[in-house]
């Protein structure tokens, strides 16, 4: 497959090398970028991230690629947010008190009300709901099951941005897309077929 | 909804898959240990452990060698365990691939270095992997070190330790009925299920397809399978369907083709 390098986010948290691996896999190429400077040369990003939001959000701030990610996001780059990823681009989170996010989504990460009887973490495999098309879902049906690690979900503000939704005691937001960003709340590159399908998606799309 | 998981084990022991009877592990069933996750990975199952139960301190590099060798095929959650005793070793576990940490003897003799771990890559990744065996009386206690010693508590009491240190799941196992054909040790994952809130991995002593329904039945969010999966082509696929017809909620897989 021909298509454009994928720089994977590195601010020192979570699970890069399988989102790599998944890349890999379909024939894609990526390289994990660290520097905000490096992270100018590319128009498709994957912003990964297992972890604490605070945390997170203060490592991409310390960094400077949070200002890296809002100029590539600006100047039109494809980027893709997974889990904690996904959440990092909402406008604030209630994880261990509040913080703020990137604010590409009008839209607030909340925690999973306990005593509903279901655990948190949501953890394992669970149905994902198209709520309209989008480039990154082509030729996938809706319904399919996805895998989640997550104990916080984003909530969004503005309906027409919710792509896919999953159901866990409450429907919540498990893809969301605005423009040329989207969030992904499970795992893709640990979702099997139905994952991979969708990074092949992306990877195929055209900047 | 969320499915029930259908797990496959593979145990390792100097990089060979092997087979597990009570803790023993003579048999050889795969010399690649990649060979034995490809297929799996093709063949439905939802996650994948692996576990290092060689006694040689000396095996954990080979281990994350594989680990590294066979993330790169696997796309269903990976968790790894055997000799994690410290962060950086669990570092590099993950960074060779694995997803989650299988963590059971540092639970009794490092308590902190669980609750670091959980502090630093959150609980989900971190499985409290405990091994029950019972004494001469039926009682069951809790084996460390791959079974060479026994704490005397209860699986539930041990279970919800497991949790407040940050544990972010559970993953039972029975020495007694490890490769005995008879099912899990259901009386003791009924009790840790209702204990804790996190899920609960069933394993130990499946022969047949009905034990699946069995381990869920008793309250598991995921049951569990090493040896008998090795056995017969499909396995995965056949233990699916089992569980489906028999109305549990698991993953279909299949609707979708992606060429490569």
């Amino acid at each position: 497959m021909e298509s454009e390098t994928v720089a994977i986010v590195d601010y020192g948290m979570g699970n890069l090398r399988s989102v790599q691996n998944a890349i890999e896999h379909l024939g894609g190429k990526s390289v994990i970028v660290a520097s905000p400077l490096e992270l100018s040369a590319y128009d498709k990003i994957i912003l990964p991230g297992v972890g604490a939001f605070g945390q997170a959000i203060s490592c991409l701030h310390q960094t400077g690629l949070a200002e890296a990610l809002h100029e590539r996001r600006a100047k039109g780059a494809h980027i893709l947010g997974i889990c904690l990823g996904m959440q990092l681009m909402c406008s604030s989170s209630e994880e261990e008190g509040m913080h703020e996010g990137l604010n590409w989504f009008a839209a607030r990460v909340k925690r999973f009300l306990p005593n509903t009887g279901l655990s948190v973490p949501h953890m394992g495999w669970n149905g994902v709901e198209f709520a309209r098309p989008d480039p990154v879902l082509a030729g996938l049906s809706s319904g399919s099951d996805a895998y989640f690690v997550h104990s916080y979900h984003v909530h969004s503000d503005e309906p027409t941005d919710v792509l896919a939704s999953t159901d866990y005691g409450l429907r919540f937001c498990s893809m969301i897309q605005r423009g040329n960003v989207r969030g992904i709340q499970f795992h893709p590159e640990k979702s099997q077929e139905f994952g991979l399908a969708i990074i092949r998606n992306y990877l195929e799309m055209s900047c | 909804m969320l499915k029930k998981r259908l797990i496959a084990v593979l145990i390792l022991r100097d990089g060979q898959v092997v087979q597990s009877v009570r803790f023993k592990h003579t048999n050889v069933i795969h010399y690649d240990a990649v060979h034995a996750m490809e297929a799996f990975n093709k063949w439905a199952v939802d996650e994948i452990v692996i576990l290092n139960v060689s006694r040689d301190v000396a095996s954990r590099d080979k281990f994350a060698e594989i680990i590294e060798r066979i993330s790169c095929h696997c796309f269903v959650p990976l968790a790894a365990g055997g000799w994690i005793d410290g962060e950086d070793y669990a570092q590099r576990l993950l960074r060779s691939g694995a997803d989650k940490l299988v963590i059971n003897t540092s639970l009794a003799d490092d308590p902190e270095l669980v609750s670091r771990l959980a502090m630093r890559y959150g609980r989900q990744c971190i499985v409290a992997s405990m091994d029950v065996k019972r004494d001469a009386s039926g009682l069951p206690q809790i084996a460390l070190d791959r079974g060479s010693r026994v704490v005397d508590i209860t699986p539930e009491a041990w279970a919800c330790k497991a949790v407040e240190l940050g544990a972010g799941e559970i993953l039972f196992n029975s020495i007694d009925h490890d490769g005995a054909r008879k099912g899990y040790d259901i009386e003791s994952i009924q009790k840790i299920c209702e204990a804790v809130e996190v899920p609960v991995i069933a394993f130990g002593g499946v022969f047949s397809w009905s034990h699946l329904v069995e381990g869920i039945n008793a309250g598991s969010a995921a049951v569990a399978v090493a040896n008998q999966f090795h056995y017969t082509e499909q396995s995965t696929r056949k233990a699916k369907t089992y569980l489906a017809e028999a109305g549990v909620l698991v993953r279909q897989q299949g609707q979708i083709h992606v060429s490569v």
